[in-house]
């Protein structure tokens, strides 16, 4: 299947801006299952500064905001082409080690309710017993928008009962984690049935199976990730992993309007 | 109980050699003059901090670390012989964080538990893949040592992430030049005054590939509330460099600039006296308000050499610390010269337990504490100590390690009463480069001031010596 994205992020200031940097993980990479066709990044009022591959060989782009403007427009289109793999990603090939996937972060810590909720799947093994996780977890917290702060934990978020994708990610990644399967947190787009248009990028999880290698979890979705999916970055968390992180002195009052839009492109046979 | 060893009279009440010419000078000398001297030292010291305090005089009280003008002396050979073994350890430090960001040889090879670095948050995910401009990670350091006999040291610890403490070195030389010119004539003192250039041509050697003609070097400063303030304007003064905080600094065509009166002009090597949590609000701590929105990024992207690179406190983490005869030898192919006080590790139910059961004769350190807080001497706490300690070694064992106490080498201060022996330890200071590795000859000598006391901490009523190597 192919994906055809447009993703729009407009930032409007009340003031002009003195300085400011936005830190951008929003580029899809080429892997087994998925093959970037064409993928562009622009910016009005902005500039970018440089671009570098982390630890989780996510492309970064450090992007400044043009000393006096009041707003600024980052644009990302692209295709991208999707095979089924029923949520298989394959063996790790990061250059960070597996081992550090075992590690919790303060988005991941789990406490009490997360470890009662890891326990409750002793007995199952393997991609089963992470399967089973995905679903007590859709069960545990509810999707519900704007229920959460950004800067909640796992174990704050079961405490509540409800969250965003990222919410129920960061839960299923605390719960896997002490399960002894090393985990991760992927932000993407997800392609909905319903509609083209979105306000927000999509986040699942993914989990560490010795015969499989990386596998992906939706909680929200309660599925594996199918050709809808495509994988933007990964990190130990969400905060590792985050489309943007921005820091700037001078503009006040800041609005955010994001219009995504994913849609399947018909292949080209079918076009002729 | 063998008698301590000390450095100018031996364990007999024999003058050392190093010391045959101070003592002569010393007997010839009149006790009154050098208790004058001594407050004037004193005085002098107070002078300099105050002149380095004007943004807070509060604080200029603390910062007053008291001297003693009787100098700690080593000889030459000791120092040669010392050398080596700083070198070795240094060498095998920067192999060991290049490799622990790599590949972790050394952990597939099964000589480090991959559970000392999995969880320990002095590893930073974000140096995983990243080398820094001309390979070097830790361009100063600082190997606390300490003297047991004649020819007896141990590495207490190393200091891998921002050693402190040099601008006492150099001040305190500088005094003992302006108190006592007639010592320095009889006696050839290898010199210290050369740290500034040398640090400075070790940082410059370091500069990333984009760097046109001399390396811009800048010294970056938490600010005037910082405890040691004062040494980062003292050491940016000496090397002729900017001292800079996070708010003067941006991000311009992808380098990290400073503001000047023409413009923002890019620096090359910033030798950053922040710690790695509060350098980037963009990558790491978001609430910092001292560091420098996007220098990991520049950094990543490899535009600048950040001094010492970040994440280098899993080298000298008190639990590694247990590893470096390992590490050494793992990467140098040689036994370790320097060596390591035995440590036990106290997540080891077996060493927990010869904690435990030998409570009162032992050292216990905190894994991540520094600056002798929550550190208990075993031989001279009280019960109530030692019980309250009992409780929380048992509640958390994997935070402590425990040593035995080592009976640290004395060296003489001048009191009221004439000369009377306090424990030392000695903080030489190293630069690494592409160029090589450079030891300024002697370093800080830190003193406990109370008699028999263990800590030399200046956070805990430590004082310091001038440090003689002997030119022989």
């Amino acid at each position: 299947m192919r994906l055809k994205i447009a993703h729009e992020t407009r930032y409007s200031f009340s003031e002009p801006v003195r300085y400011g940097l936005q830190q951008m993980r929003k580029t899809p990479k080429s892997y087994r299952n998925q093959k970037v066709v064409s993928w562009e990044t622009s910016v009005i009022g902005g500039k970018k500064e440089l671009q570098y591959e982390d630890q989780h060989r996510n492309t970064v782009e450090l992007i400044s905001i043009t000393p006096g403007e009041t707003e600024l427009l980052l644009r990302s289109e692209g295709e991208v082409e999707l095979e089924e793999t029923n949520g298989v990603i394959g063996p790790h090939e990061s250059l960070t080690p597996l081992w550090l996937f075992d590690r919790q972060t303060p988005q991941t810590k789990p406490g009490p309710h997360v470890r009662e909720l890891a326990r409750s799947l002793h007995g199952r093994e393997g991609l089963d017993q992470l399967h089973a996780l995905m679903s007590a977890v859709a069960k545990a917290v509810k999707y519900t928008a704007g229920a959460s702060a950004s800067d909640w934990s796992a174990e704050k978020v079961m405490e509540a009962g409800k969250g965003v994708c990222s919410d129920q990610a960061h839960v299923f990644i605390s719960a896997a984690r002490l399960l002894g399967h090393p985990a991760r947190y992927v932000s993407g787009y997800l392609m909905l049935d319903d509609r083209q248009s979105q306000e927000a990028m999509h986040g699942w999880a993914e989990a560490h199976v010795d015969a499989l290698g990386w596998v992906g979890f939706d909680v929200s979705n309660d599925q594996s990730p199918d050709t809808r999916y495509v994988r933007v970055a990964t990190g130990l968390d969400y905060a590792g992993a985050a489309p943007v992180t921005g820091t700037r002195t001078g503009g006040e009052e800041e609005s955010l309007s994001v219009a995504i839009e994913v849609a399947q492109q018909m292949s080209q046979s079918q076009e002729q | 109980m063998t008698k301590i060893f000390d450095e100018m009279w031996g364990r007999e009440d024999a003058l050392r050699a190093p010391y045959s010419q101070f003592g002569q000078w010393f007997e010839g000398e009149d006790p009154a003059r050098l208790r004058a001297k001594q407050r004037e030292a004193e005085e002098v010291f107070r002078l300099t901090g105050i002149t380095f305090n004007v943004y807070g005089q509060a604080a200029a009280e603390e910062r007053l670390i008291p001297f003693d003008i009787v100098p700690r002396i080593i000889s030459g050979a000791e120092w040669k012989k010392l050398t080596r073994g700083i070198e070795q350890r240094v060498r095998a430090i920067n192999a060991f964080l290049h490799d622990i960001y790599h590949r972790q040889e050394i952990v597939r090879a099964g000589r480090l538990p991959v559970e000392m670095i999995k969880n320990n948050e002095a590893y930073l995910p974000e140096m995983v893949g990243v080398t820094p401009p001309g390979g070097v990670y830790t361009h100063i350091v600082g190997i606390d040592l300490v003297r047991t006999g004649d020819d007896e040291f141990y590495v207490l610890e190393d200091n891998a992430r921002t050693p402190s403490g040099v601008s006492y070195m150099l001040e305190n030389r500088e005094t003992m030049y302006k108190m006592f010119p007639e010592l320095f004539s009889q006696t050839k003192v290898q010199p210290v005054s050369q740290y500034p250039r040398s640090l400075l041509r070790s940082l410059s050697a370091c500069a990333p590939s984009c760097a046109e003609g001399t390396p811009t070097v800048a010294v970056l400063t938490p600010g005037s509330y910082n405890s040691a303030y004062f040494e980062h304007a003292f050491l940016a003064d000496q090397m002729g460099v900017e001292l800079v905080e996070g708010s003067d600094l941006r991000v311009v065509d992808g380098r990290v600039a400073m503001r000047t009166t023409q413009g923002y002009k890019p620096i090359d090597v910033i030798y950053r006296r922040i710690d790695d949590d509060f350098i980037d609000p963009l990558t790491f701590n978001p609430e910092s308000a001292l560091g420098v929105p996007g220098i990991m990024d520049v950094y990543r992207a490899g535009n600048i050499a950040i001094a010492n690179a970040p994440g280098t406190g899993i080298a000298d983490d008190k639990a590694i610390y247990s590893y470096m005869p390992e590490i050494v030898e793992f990467y140098t192919g040689e036994k370790a010269i320097l060596q390591n006080v035995p440590t036990w590790r106290c997540n080891d139910p077996e060493s927990l337990k010869y904690v435990l059961d030998n409570l009162d004769e032992l050292v216990v350190k905190e894994v991540h504490g520094s600056g002798g807080y929550g550190m208990l001497i075993g031989p001279t706490a009280s019960k109530k100590e030692l019980a309250e300690f009992r409780k929380k070694l048992e509640a958390k064992p994997g935070n402590y390690i425990a040593q035995p106490t080592l009976s640290l080498s004395t060296v003489p201060i001048m009191t009221k009463a004439g000369l009377a022996p306090r424990h030392v330890d000695l903080r030489p200071f190293v630069l690494v480069s592409p160029e090589g590795v450079n030891i300024t000859p002697g370093g800080l000598t830190r003193v406990a001031l109370k008699k028999g006391s263990l800590v030399v901490n200046s956070s805990q009523g430590g004082g310091t010596k001038d440090t003689w190597v002997l030119e022989d």
